[in-house]
């Protein structure tokens, strides 16, 4: 039952994204990305990951304002010269379906879904599962982890968004720069 | 199946970072492929008719080891989530402001260098 429903979600994200890649309109094509984003939060839902739906959830509702906030107000419509000529897109179509076709093999040596590889040996994920609530006192063992067993990672997660808020103002800094010659 | 579904999602993501000239539709591409190898973890480590790894009323006592689904890939992938919105606001950033400079998202149009 949940494999069928990640299925047809899946297939929606799918659609979505053709659609995203085919639409004249930017703003239409920005909407389906967040459409995609709550069906890819669905989808996390339902793969017993709560913590990751909420987060998701709240990252598709604002990269879904970023985004509108990049596309109202300008140049929103796709002109035909803006599109690659039909050639190149049927080379880079062959390309990619001869990835797939590459790396379809590799898929028989994945874990067959449903059955991951931490239940069968003494991993870490066991040992978190297994002492997660004595060593941390949390009852949810992914926060347990990420506040806690790896905290270094959430430090340099923090970092990496703190430079990346602090790209995005020196860039978006409006004020004109000062003319050459002038007294700084 | 599943998994071949999640490498369509991200080979389409990849075919519109090759293909598309448009700014606004690349970030876009780029954010999916982002969305599906974040899929691709949590997929990998889920487990049939698996519980959620939290402890509370409804599941006391639980035999989190026997039942939960895999905790790690989900705690790894909950930063990589919000690692990926940071790229994305400074990738829309950088758009704005290669459209105040030249006036349009055609990456085809962005040759000339200018102050």
């Amino acid at each position: 039952m949940v494999e069928i429903s990640i299925f047809i979600l899946l297939v929606f994200m799918i659609i979505g994204m053709v659609f995203v890649l085919e639409m004249k309109n930017l703003l239409s094509a920005v909407v389906m990305m967040g459409a995609i984003d709550f069906g890819l939060s669905v989808i996390f839902l339902l793969l017993s990951a709560p913590d990751l739906a909420i987060v998701q959830i709240a990252v598709a509702v604002i990269s879904l304002v970023i985004m509108i906030r990049a596309t109202i107000h300008r140049e929103i419509v796709e002109t035909p010269s803006q599109e690659s000529t039909f050639s190149s897109r049927v080379v880079m179509l062959c390309f990619l379906f001869l990835f797939f076709i590459l790396i379809y093999p590799a898929f028989s040596l994945l874990p067959i879904f449903g059955e991951p590889i931490f239940a069968e040996s003494a991993s870490s994920s066991m040992k978190y599962l297994l002492e997660g609530m004595t060593q941390t006192g949390s009852p949810n063992i992914v926060t347990a982890i990420v506040l806690d067993f790896r905290a270094y990672d959430t430090l340099g997660e923090a970092i990496v968004l703190f430079t990346s808020v602090l790209g995005a103002v020196s860039v978006l800094r409006y004020r004109n720069r000062k003319k050459p010659g002038s007294s700084t | 199946m599943i998994y071949a579904l999640c490498i369509v999602l991200f080979l389409l993501g990849l075919y519109g970072v090759l293909v598309k000239k448009n700014l606004i539709k690349i970030i876009i591409s780029l954010a999916m492929m982002n969305n599906a190898i974040n899929l691709f973890f949590i997929l990998l480590a889920y487990r049939k008719n698996g519980v959620v790894p939290i402890l509370s009323f409804l599941q006391p006592n639980a035999n989190l080891y026997e039942t939960a689904v895999d905790p790690l890939p989900q705690a790894l992938v909950l930063t990589s989530v919000v690692i990926g919105l940071g790229v994305t606001a400074l990738m829309v950033a950088l758009a704005i402001r290669l459209y105040y400079v030249y006036g349009t998202f055609d990456i085809t149009k962005m040759r000339k260098l200018r102050g």
